[in-house]
């Protein structure tokens, strides 16, 4: 195992290694020379500009996109403006960035996707540098122009331009810049000989790093580190400058005696370390400088032109031949292999090797861990340097010792030991030189394995990302279904396929898959021009909230109507109908919802509530057959007129009553003739007349004319309803007048109405019926209707037995 | 607070915790005071969900109801407009916005749909130009709301309005949303029933919905076994009829809304000493009634004739409890006595408050008075009501104009009755012969005005009313299939749910109580009589979750009432759920509690006149 260490070298407290991740696959003629280079950071794609500077017609400079094991992704020659800077989205898309501040996009594959400027300002006074960013709000873009003013777009994709304010005194280029992430804005710092500022949307301030050594004249590079957290500043005298990027604190201040600028500084620290680093590069020179109570800082020799690419916890070093990692060893890693440790993973896997050999030395080691009861610690040490090593024997070799201290504990976590078996195996797998994704575990988990897939169909890898999916068993909305969706997106872009074949494509291989949006896929059909092709995949597409709005759209309203009347979302119904109103003329609308009467009913109920009386009132004209409400409207038009020519005659206020109440008014007030001739032309019923008329008269307390009418004919409703209108006026003198007349079976009531419980138990004994015996006993009081009470029950008990 | 709704089989609370946690994210979404603007319909509804204490955790400071006009000021930082999509509402919330006052310190607006965000009302305030102007836009999913332990309502008063007169099936959309919310905290329901048309219509979305969530949703083992869907327009008979249990009774005369009666004060009067009842209360006594108060949950359910009973029972329990004290010697029993003090007080108020209910009805509906007094026309009236009713149910001459309701409407009675008669007739003699149909429409339209044209139209469409077009009467029919008339109705001690009709047997939990034994197919005739197709439809589950029933465990069956239910099919069901041998428990939802007054006054097109 010695070997391990063989690629480490110490700096302060720390070691470094640089272990090599390719044999770059590329063929480069020239290296790197001469070539405008932009590398993605995790392990991203690489782009090339040869010579970016030619302008002939006859030799433009060719764009090429690698992966990072150098396999040729797209190449083609370059025939827009002079370009400035290269740059990779978090997307992975490539920004191509020209002099005039036109910005292109291009996919991975080289298919340009669309372009946007950077503004006149830009336009006029052409860019001077420009540098891609990435922060939480994704990628944007810094410009500085011929005029020395910066123009700033946080987040190229929702573009909003900001102008930085000018910096007071700049004459000439600043000497060096950086952008900065703080407090939720981006912010420039530009460095002009000694002075350095700070610009921001409104003001620009200057600042002094504290503790900056005093023979400087000039701040001549600086680099901004991966978290934003750290700045480091490179001066004429050849001092390193390390510090926080809020230029407060200062870490460290290492000399390098190299006085001319680096080609390429970036910071190399790796999360949770206590050490600042920093890695310069020149011609053939590399330099790593940490710690400022050491004040160390030591050197490789480079043999080609290369270029530095920060990471998270590292740099790669691209050169024309080979890919690099430069990073601090971490932790776990120097604990197990540093020559003659003796922390518990060391001795783990020192046991296991002898375990492996049969050797009781195992057992050894092993008590000697268990003694510390350190074992858990160890397995824990295990499981961590491997997911940092990038030999798979390496990481076999750990994961074995892990796996063999296991065994001796009882309550070590499962998960930890499984988690990093699965994530090695992914790592494993994409960082094999086909794929080049050369990740570390510590930035795949940073980057989470949701944008791992992503990555993955963005370089079309789709079998690779459903079969981690499915390894990693990811909820199938959010892995298979999602990299299916990406795949038939791609599909539906093949031109040379026919409408149906794709449908057919897509359909079988997404059928099984849960969760599609169909939509979507449709929609990228759409974007392609294939219109009928996006109507045969919206039939697949379960959610009538996605389908409709694509539909109208492409203006296929017919569809998206009987689509929105089908999913029963009315909301969506209204929508289109108003959709359909707006494009359509009346005629066409009309004729269309006629064909859908859910549609219509909901047209006339919202935008026609107010007409909905009249508009009940004619449809029942136009339903023939309904001559019941032909009659009864013909009816209130005569009643209206009735009512307007009594009001003018007698000035009454009729008008609006109904006939009940028009005759009611009419009885109560004497008029009785018009009431009879109502009565007769409206045929209204014998019985609800005389009804209306015994109550009018009784409300009138007209005693005589109510005897009167009840002797003019024979009542139509009896004569109980006398006896009650009477009562119920308190005049039970009159009500007792028509007892007499109230039928047999009418009659208890009749006496119970008037208080006359005598004449109700003798009515009640008579009929010989015992719910009416009942009745009556109910209304007794058992104190003073003694006799009467004993009678009826006496009464009751006969009846019963019959 | 809610205790009340996780007693039953299902516990209902782990809906309304949701409902509420979804309301608390909306809000603290809003940083800052906030004030809440109202569409006062909501505020019922949301009273169920979260009282005003929750409200104001969440920094809601003031609450106004939403008008035209200006907003009132208050010094806060949010204004939230809690609104249902409803497009004239747009409207005074544009005007609201647009007339603030721009000196004051800027108020951020915020809307919430109630149950539903939506488009077209987005579109609206786009039009007024005032879309811009807020932070949020959300909506609250207030589907079903949890009203008890074994009800859920989604308090949508003119779904059947609006499913059989109007064709606007948006509260079927709601429903089919409210049914899927359901199966993502309670599990697939496997089994699906349903008889009507908007019960097909409801399980079609349901399906299709499931489709639309394929891959996301969750594995929870499903705890009802059954849905059954029923169309209102299955059984129109029921809710004609005057509801004869305790709190069917409370409903039909005083009318529970949210959960809330309003009383006449006059029998609540406290009885202080020394006052005499000088100054009686005025205000009307607001009373809140659901299964927490436990001689509620004991005595709702119970045909009225037999609450009397119940409740003399209770009291005696109650004051043979106070007794005890006398018994309490030792220093430990007093102090077990007064730590039952404050519930035996509130056992006594309640039982105060129902014996006062219990007063108050019966002046109304008995028809033995124990006073000389004249006659209360009300009992009288109560009782041959009952009584025309009952003949209209069991199928007596209901194919002649009936001389009581010509009685009714010679003397103006409420329409509403007359309505409910006419229709009840209509509904028991499969429809009416054209002349007796034709004179009663003449006859309310000469009493009660011609505008009311527009509403026998509309009781024609939904078919509560209607011409005989056959011969054949198949109501006698399914009367005697399904057993809808009991002559002998047990009201004191029930053994079948005719009871809480005292005779009539509710159709809808008829055919509820033959899906459950022996099942559909036993009545297949009569269901092709009734409007409607029935149906049957499986859900499957995962592996894994199906359900392993225990040894003389029950089935869990959810009854979905569209176009609304009454209390007393409630109590039927109730009823069916405690019976010993029915082997299944029944939870109950709807789109509105109804009874025969709300109901088709919900179908009136001028209900504010002459009610």
């Amino acid at each position: 195992m010695a070997f391990v260490t063989a690629t480490w070298n110490p700096l302060g407290e720390a070691f470094y290694r640089k272990t090599e991740v390719y044999e770059m696959g590329w063929r480069l003629s020239s290296g790197l020379r001469d070539c405008l280079v932009a590398a993605a950071p995790y392990g991203g794609p690489i782009a090339l500009l040869k010579e970016p500077q030619r302008r002939s017609p006859s030799a433009r400079p060719q764009l090429e996109i690698y992966s990072s094991s150098g396999c040729s992704m797209a190449s083609f020659v370059w025939k827009s403006g002079v370009v400035k800077h290269l740059g990779w989205t978090v997307s992975d898309d490539l920004l191509c960035i020209q002099e005039d501040g036109t910005v292109l996009i291009y996919d991975l594959f080289g298919n340009f996707k669309r372009h946007f400027s950077m503004g006149n300002e830009v336009v006029q006074n052409q860019v001077l540098e420009a540098k891609v960013f990435h922060s939480p709000y994704g990628t944007g873009i810094a410009i500085i122009t011929g005029a020395f003013r910066f123009t700033l777009a946080t987040n190229i994709d929702d573009l909003k331009l900001r102008r930085l304010p000018e910096v007071p005194g700049l004459q000439g280029p600043p000497t060096c810049w950086a952008v900065l992430t703080q407090d939720r804005q981006s912010k420039v710092l530009l460095a002009s000989g000694l002075d350095l500022f700070i610009l921001d949307n409104t003001a620009c301030s200057a600042v002094t790093p504290p503790g900056l050594s005093p023979q400087v004249c000039s701040i001549v590079q600086m680099c901004v580190s991966f978290s934003y957290k750290y700045l480091a500043l490179f001066t004429d005298s050849g001092h390193v400058w390390m510090g926080s990027a809020n230029l407060k604190e200062k870490l460290s201040e290492v000399e390098t005696k190299v006085k001319t600028p680096p080609k390429q500084m970036v910071w190399c620290r790796r999360p949770k370390s206590h050490q600042p680093s920093v890695v310069m590069m020149w011609e053939r020179h590399l330099l790593v400088a940490g710690d400022l109570t050491f004040n160390l800082c030591y050197g490789y020799h480079l043999d080609e032109e290369s270029v530095l690419v920060p990471e998270l916890d590292g740099v790669r070093i691209i050169s024309s031949t080979h890919h690099e990692l430069l990073q601090e060893v971490p932790a776990a890693c120097e604990e197990i292999f540093k020559i003659a440790s003796m922390a518990p993973g060391a001795l783990l896997l020192e046991a296991h090797k002898e375990y492996e050999k049969e050797s009781q030395k195992a057992d050894e080691y092993l008590r000697e861990i268990k003694e510390q009861s350190l074992l858990g610690e160890a397995v824990r040490q295990c499981v961590e340097a491997a997911g940092h090593e990038h030999d798979i024997e390496t990481q076999k070799i750990l994961l074995r010792a892990a796996s063999f201290g296991k065994c001796f504990l009882s309550n070590f976590p499962a998960e930890y030991f499984v988690i990093m078996c699965r994530d090695l195996r992914v790592l494993n797998a994409v960082r094999s030189y086909t794929v080049g994704i050369p990740l570390t575990h510590t930035q795949y988990k940073q980057m989470t394995c949701q944008v791992l897939i992503d990555r993955l169909v963005y370089r079309k890898l789709y079998p690779l990302a459903i079969e981690i999916c499915r390894y990693l068993k990811t909820p199938e909305y959010q892995g298979v279904s999602r990299v299916l969706k990406h795949w038939a997106c791609c599909k539906v872009q093949q031109k040379e396929e026919s409408d149906e074949a794709i449908a057919r494509a897509v359909s079988v291989k997404l059928a099984e898959a849960a969760g599609i949006s169909y939509s979507e896929i449709a929609s990228k059909a759409y974007e392609c021009g294939r219109t009928e092709l996006a109507i045969k995949l919206l039939e697949f597409e379960p959610r009538s909230g996605e389908q409709v709005p694509l539909l109208l759209k492409m203006k296929r309203s017919q569809l998206a109507l009987s689509k929105a009347i089908e999913s029963g979302d009315t909301d969506l119904v209204y929508t289109v109908v108003t959709y359909l109103k707006n494009e359509m003329n009346r005629g066409d609308f009309f004729m269309t919802l006629r064909n859908q009467p859910v549609a219509l009913s909901l047209y006339r109920q919202r935008l026609e509530a107010r007409l909905s009386l009249l508009q009940s009132a004619v449809d029942e004209y136009n339903k023939a057959k309904n001559e019941f409400a032909a009659k009864a409207t013909d009816e209130e038009m005569r009643l209206l007129r009735f009512q307007r020519r009594l009001e003018e005659e007698k000035g009454e206020q009729l008008l609006g009553l109904s006939l009940q109440d028009t005759l009611r008014v009419l009885l109560s007030v004497g008029l009785n003739k018009p009431a009879e001739q109502l009565y007769k032309d409206f045929r209204v019923p014998d019985k609800r007349y005389w009804w209306l008329k015994i109550t009018a008269l009784a409300d009138k307390e007209d005693w005589d004319e109510l005897e009167k009418f009840a002797k003019s004919k024979k009542s139509p409703i009896g004569y109980l309803p006398f006896v009650e209108v009477c009562v119920k006026k308190h005049n039970k003198s009159e009500a007792k007048k028509y007892i007499s007349r109230v039928t047999p079976e009418q009659k208890v009531k009749a006496h119970l109405a008037v208080g006359d419980l005598e004449g109700a138990a003798e009515a009640a004994i008579e009929r010989r019926s015992e719910a009416e015996i009942s009745m009556v006993l109910s209304r007794c009081l058992s104190t003073t209707d003694r006799g009467l009470v004993d009678r009826l029950n006496r009464a009751r008990s006969t009846t019963a037995k019959k | 607070m809610a205790a009340h709704l996780c007693y039953g089989r299902v516990n209902l609370n782990i809906l309304r915790e949701a409902a509420r946690k979804d309301l608390r994210e909306f809000l603290d979404k809003c940083a800052g005071s906030k004030a809440i603007v109202w569409d006062e319909y909501l505020t019922g509804p949301f009273g169920l969900i979260a009282q005003y204490s929750l409200l104001k955790e969440h920094e809601v400071e003031k609450m106004f109801t939403l008008k035209a006009g200006r907003l009132p000021p208050a010094d806060v930082k949010n204004i939230i407009f809690f609104v249902r999509p409803r497009l004239e509402l747009m409207d005074i919330i544009a005007e609201n916005v647009m007339s603030e006052d721009k000196m004051q310190s800027p108020r951020e607006f915020n809307i919430l749909f109630v149950p539903r965000r939506s488009m077209l009302c987005e579109q609206r305030l786009k039009e007024q130009g005032v879309l811009g102007s807020f932070t949020n836009i959300d909506e609250y999913i207030l589907d079903l709301i949890p009203y008890d332990g074994d009800l859920l309502s989604m308090e949508c008063e003119s779904a059947f309005r609006e499913c059989y007169l109007e064709n606007d099936q948006t509260s079927l959309y709601h429903t089919a949303k409210g049914l899927m919310t359901i199966q993502a905290l309670y599990g697939t329901i496997p089994q699906i029933f349903g008889k009507g048309e908007c019960a097909r219509h409801v399980a079609n979305m349901m399906l299709r919905m499931k489709r639309e969530f394929a891959g996301s949703q969750t594995q929870i083992l499903p705890v009802f076994d059954t849905l059954l869907l029923l169309d209102r327009n299955v059984d129109l008979l029921t809710p004609l009829a005057t509801q004869l249990t305790y709190e069917g009774l409370i409903d039909e005369i005083y009318g529970i809304t949210n959960g809330y009666v309003k009383l006449p004060p006059e029998k609540f009067a406290q009885k202080k000493q020394g006052e005499g009842g000088k100054d009686l209360p005025t205000e009307p006594k607001k009373l809140q009634l659901n299964s927490a108060e436990e001689l509620y949950a004991e005595i709702r359910d119970k045909n009225f004739n037999a609450v009397g009973a119940a409740l003399s029972k209770k009291a005696k329990i109650i004051s043979a409890a106070f007794e005890e004290r006398h018994n309490a010697k030792t220093v430990g029993e007093i102090k077990q006595f007064v730590s039952q003090l404050p519930h035996m007080q509130a056992a006594r108020s309640s039982l105060a408050n129902h014996t006062s209910i219990a007063e108050l009805i019966k002046d109304i509906t008995s028809n033995v008075l124990p006073t000389r007094l004249l006659p209360p026309l009300a009992s009288e009236t109560f009782f041959d009501n009952l009584t025309v009713e009952q003949e209209f149910m069991t199928g007596v001459d209901t194919d002649k104009v009936n001389t009581y309701i010509e009685d009714c409407i010679a003397q103006k009675d409420p329409l509403i009755k007359i309505l409910r008669l006419v229709c009840m007739q209509s509904v028991c003699n499969n429809g009416l012969k054209q002349k007796v149909l034709d004179y009663y429409k003449r006859e309310i339209l000469q009493t009660y005005g011609y505008e009311y044209i527009l509403t026998l139209n509309n009781l024609e469409k939904t078919g509560l009313l209607k011409p005989q077009t056959t011969t054949r009467n198949n109501y006698p029919t399914i009367r005697k299939t399904l057993k809808l008339w009991m002559e002998d109705a047990n009201e004191q001690n029930p053994n079948d749910i005719s009871y809480v009709y005292s005779g009539y047997a509710p159709l809808s939990v008829r055919l509820t109580q033959v899906l459950a034994r022996p099942g559909w197919r036993s009545i297949e005739e009569v269901l092709k009589m009734l409007p409607g197709p029935h149906f049957e439809e499986r859900q499957p589950l995962p592996t894994g979750l199906h359900k392993k029933r225990q040894q003389g465990e029950n089935r869990t069956t959810l009854v979905f009432f569209l176009g609304g239910v009454t209390y007393a099919e409630i109590a039927a069901l109730r009823f069916l759920s405690q019976m010993e041998e029915g082997g299944t428990e029944y939870i109950i939802a709807t789109t509105k509690l109804i009874n025969g007054t709300s109901w088709i006054k919900s179908l009136m097109d001028k209900p504010e006149v002459n009610i």
